[in-house]
């Protein structure tokens, strides 16, 4: 099981050869401890709930469409939005990120899998378990619907006596868990699981970006996770952290909220900015302009994100000092992240842009992102940010950093990455339906909310007046909300008619430069018959094209690459097939004797063990003395499973 | 990849554009809202976040267009033609390097250094004959006292024009934000902290205010009205609400005024002069010279009043007072004797 003979021993195996072995039963799916199964089972369950925020948000535009409206109720509207949040941004954009982490980073590496196979599974079965706990008061007793932000000392029992902010804590303590062993798992990947030669200036900046992500979930949700602890505690044993009638400080979750909230916007965006860092080169059919600086730069927004939470607390007063401190750090954010804008436009310049879809995505990233990090700056003057803190004004920043930034940025990845997980081209020709779409639905629905908030629009009121003033720019902005959920079908009808009827895209359907496209589309399991040697930061450009063509990044000189399977490089787009010039064979590593590590069912155990533990503390304290007997089993289990 | 034509890449992008221009020049027009901030700054606090924000949006326009120009002349120019072979390898520009590092940092220092100066500027103000206002968060009203005065009053605090007004902050049970925009900018309302905010009214008349921090249920209908008054309007108001003491119910509110002083209205509300000394409810002296009720969220009018009283759950969500089961004759008793202190 755990070795794959190929047909010929000592020649690279055939291409029908690749699939024999294969299992693709829903059974194989809930034991696959494939990097590249599990990424596909994250994108597709953060796109379910991206669906489902989607709705959420939906909901709350058609409420507010017109002033007065009676269509949900106050409690069920604060519902909706804090789920739209929460959902957004841990259940839909977070794993969607890590979907692209999972698919791309071991074949963008010269990897076989990550470093952990099987916590890989648990990371993703746990994030499951997460998702069904934080949405479980939907249907058991109240959803949450306090604010993703939950500020205490309304999360206390007395003022939110249901279930809802019982499953808010506990449902984000588990999907901490998923997080961070997923980053640590990634973390381990990239710095020890590189081919030779990859040194740490030649790695794809999404690779490097996929670090630095990691790097700053394994700082920051500690920090979420102590405060959930204290509100847990504070909710079902009575202690009073964050009570002040029992001496606790409400401001103090503030803090802790930020201190976690405000690197969660840098986990949210990097990915998205590494995505559009490998797009933008690739159909401007140059190198990144600047890596150096783009890789710095996104490692300096990473550091500062932990000095500048208290920006979101402008207005708790927390004292001229305090202010100016955090104000000074917040702009100086904006300094690495022009620098990221302005060497994305250099890649542009000079180039040969092609303008697919995965491209139009990213080419708006930068646009819409430009309009977000401006606003951003405004608020980051304190006394300025007095007057628009808690508008509308800054609802229209965060969607303009995490729609116009982070999916768009994804939507790119998906158009990018697609024929590589499927073998198969996304339509083209709806795929730009679908880009115009959004981008029109995204403006429409967003724009408008910049004038909302100049003009005194508070955010999360479920209602409002009629002579506000506020009328027009509501229903604009719900057309907008409608207008994207007609692109969202779009897609979906893109999505499912592309995977059985797209074109075949062959291995390298967009001429690119990075190691995962030297390898069949959809890749073998074992994703590299030879695990290549590399020679430059664009490898299989450098084998397409020459050295010539590349002046091979970290003097590296001779780039070269031996990828695996070779034979036709002419891609859909027509690049010459420059003829590979030498082929570096990677010592003691045969294509007939690979392994593969064993599928298993234990981490979806174990997820099940966790569940069972965390809702316990909801429900019933047995269902939590059942859930560490399941995981005790489990552990247990996977301890002791047959390595193969 | 088939490549679409030039001319119809061009037209979208041209279309895109023509999208955007209605939007941003809807942005400039007079705003009609009552409660913008943008634009109308009304005291000497409103006009330092208003200058502050004037100066950043002039950068931010600036550098708005010089980069979005940059990337859509890139997009323009170095599209791709047919028969291309490759294009230059650039991999990068140390110069061009240090030049987008520096720029961007010395445009900012033009924000932070007047933000600084701002910042110090409207915190702690100077309390000496300013008049003072504490205000107090509830779930969901605003409770007003004028300490020196001994006044107390609820949802429509009165500002003289022309003096200074030191406002503290604070919240009976949850974190509100208290804001009137065209007054100044917010503060939270959080238990256990007291926050200061302070302005000068320029102008007499009506501002329009809300609480901005989410407070549950009825967070949208908490809302403020506050009046700015000329000198002669000021001191009409504060001998009015400070001689409500002793002032008799007129006899044809009587049966009113029994209602409300023999039901369960007194346990929570307050009218000075009269028994009724609850500390729950919104404070009701002088009730009937507020133009507005429930936190912004009716007009006074006797109809409006009386349905409160007859359900008040069906009028605000969630809000703390109990139905107390009154006949219509009683409820409309009860509102024409609130409203009848003036």
């Amino acid at each position: 099981m755990a070795t794959i003979s190929t047909a010929i021993p000592g020649a690279m195996p055939a291409r029908e050869a690749v699939h024999v072995h294969h299992d693709y039963g829903w059974k194989s799916w809930l034991m696959t401890v494939d990097h590249k199964r599990i990424g596909i089972m994250y994108g597709v369950t953060a796109f379910g709930f991206f669906l489902v925020g989607g709705i959420e948000a939906l909901l709350v535009r058609t409420q507010l469409a017109v002033p007065n409206n009676t269509v949900v109720d106050p409690d069920t509207f604060n519902a909706l939005f804090t789920m739209h949040a929460l959902t957004m941004i841990f259940l839909a954009l977070m794993p969607l990120s890590v979907a692209f982490f999972n698919i791309a980073v071991p074949l963008m590496i010269g990897a076989r899998d990550v470093a952990f196979p099987r916590l890989n599974a648990l990371s993703y079965w746990i994030f499951v378990a997460g998702g069904v706990l934080l949405n479980l008061g939907w249907v058991s007793g109240g959803a949450p619907a306090d604010g993703w932000f939950a500020y205490a000392n309304l999360t206390s029992k007395e003022f939110s006596p249901g279930p809802g902010m019982d499953f808010y804590a506990l449902g984000l303590q588990v999907l901490g868990l998923a997080s961070m062993a997923g980053a640590l798992n990634f973390i381990v990947t990239i710095l020890n699981m590189r081919a030779p030669g990859m040194t740490l200036m030649r790695m794809p900046v999404f690779v490097w970006m996929t670090l630095v992500t990691s790097v700053l979930i394994v700082l920051a949700f500690p920090v979420i996770t102590v405060a959930l602890v204290l509100l847990t505690l504070d909710r079902v044993v009575g202690t009073g952290y964050f009570v002040p009638s029992m001496g606790g400080d409400p401001v103090l979750w503030q803090h802790l909220f930020w201190i976690f909230g405000h690197p969660e916007v840098y986990i949210l965006i990097l990915p998205a900015m590494g995505v559009i860092s490998e797009v933008l080169p690739t159909f401007s059919r140059k190198p990144l302009f600047g890596y150096h600086f783009v890789v710095y730069s996104g490692v300096a927004i990473a550091f500062l994100a932990f000095g500048v939470w208290s920006h979101h607390m402008f207005a708790t007063g927390l004292g001229p000092i305090a202010d100016s401190g955090f104000s000074l750090a917040t702009m100086l954010i904006a300094v690495p992240t022009g620098v990221k804008i302005f060497n994305w436009i250099g890649t542009l310049w000079g180039g040969q842009i092609r303008f697919t879809t995965p491209m139009l995505f990213a080419v708006a990233f930068i646009s819409m992102f430009i309009i977000g990090g401006l606003s951003g700056v405004m608020h980051a003057s304190p006394p300025a940010d007095l007057q628009q803190n808690q508008t509308y004004f800054i609802v229209a920043h965060i969607h303009y950093v995490l729609f116009g930034g982070t999916i768009l940025g994804l939507m790119a990845g998906i158009y990018y990455w697609f024929p590589k997980v499927t073998g198969r081209l996304l339509d083209e020709g709806l795929g730009k339906v679908h880009f115009w779409l959004t981008l029109i639905g995204f403006n429409l629905a967003f724009f408008p909310m910049h004038f909302l908030g100049l003009d005194g629009m508070p955010r999360r009121i479920y209602t409002y007046p009629a002579d506000m003033g506020w009328n027009t720019y509501n229903l604009v902005s719900t057309i907008g909300a409608f207008t994207i959920a007609a692109a969202t079908l779009v897609f979906l009808y893109n999505f499912f008619r592309s995977v059985r009827f797209g074109a075949v895209a062959g291995d390298d359907p967009w001429d690119a430069a990075t190691l995962e496209w030297s390898i069949p589309s959809p890749p073998p399991e074992w994703n590299f018959d030879r695990i290549p040697t590399v020679f430059s930061a664009r490898p299989l450009w450098d084998e397409k094209y020459g050295v010539e063509g590349g002046h091979g990044h970290g003097g590296g000189g001779g780039a070269l690459v031996a990828a695996g399977h070779r034979g036709e490089h002419a891609s859909a787009v027509g690049a010459p097939a420059a003829a590979a010039t030498a082929v570096a064979e990677h010592a003691g590593e045969h294509p007939e004797h690979i392994h593969l590590p064993n599928p298993s069912y234990w981490p979806m155990v174990i997820a099940f063990g966790v569940f069972c533990l965390a809702s316990g503390i909801i429900y019933a304290l047995p269902i939590s003395i059942v859930g560490l007997c399941i995981i005790f089993v489990g552990v247990n289990g996977w301890a002791f499973e047959p390595a193969g | 990849m088939e490549e679409a034509p030039r001319s119809k890449k061009r037209h979208l992008l041209l279309a895109f554009a023509v999208l955007l221009l209605p939007l941003a020049l809807a942005g400039c027009a007079e705003s009609t809202s009552p409660q913008a901030w943008f634009g109308r700054p009304e005291s000497d606090f409103a006009r330092i976040l208003q200058g502050l924000f004037d100066r950043i949006i002039l950068i931010a326009t600036i550098v708005f267009v010089v980069v979005e120009g940059i990337l859509f002349i890139a997009l323009f120019r170095f599209r791709r033609r047919p028969g291309q072979g490759l294009p230059s390898q650039t991999h990068g520009n140390t110069q061009l390097e240090i030049g987008w590092t520096i720029v961007p940092a010395v445009a900012l220092a033009f924000v932070a250094v007047p933000t600084v100066r701002a910042i110090f500027e409207t915190y702690h103000p100077d309390t000496t004959n300013t008049v003072k206002v504490q205000v107090i968060g509830h779930q969901w009203w605003w409770e007003f006292r004028y300490p020196d005065l001994g006044i107390v009053t609820a949802n429509e605090p009165h500002f003289p024009v022309g003096q200074k007004a030191t406002l503290t902050i604070e919240s009976a049970d949850v974190i509100h934000g208290f804001w009137i925009p065209g007054l100044g900018g917010k503060r939270d309302a959080i238990p256990t902290r007291v926050n200061e905010l302070w302005w000068t009214p320029e102008k007499t008349g009506e501002y329009y205010g809300q609480c901005t921090q989410l407070c549950a249920t009825s967070h949208a209908n908490m809302r403020i009205r506050a009046f700015v008054d000329d000198q002669n309007g000021w001191n009409a108001w504060v001998n009015a609400m400070k001689s409500a003491n002793g002032s008799q119910p007129a006899p044809d509110v009587q049966r009113g005024y029994q209602l409300f002083t023999t039901n369960a209205c007194v346990g929570c509300h307050t009218i000075q002069g009269t028994p009724a000394n609850g500390q729950v409810g919104p404070n009701l002296t002088r009730f009937g010279a507020r133009t507005t009720f429930g936190a912004g969220l009716y007009q006074n009018t006797q109809e409006n009043v009386t349905s409160w009283i007859l359900d008040p759950q069906a009028a605000k969500p969630g809000n703390k007072m109990p139905n107390l089961h009154l006949s219509e004759e009683d409820a409309s008793a009860i509102a024409a004797y609130l409203r009848s202190l003036k």
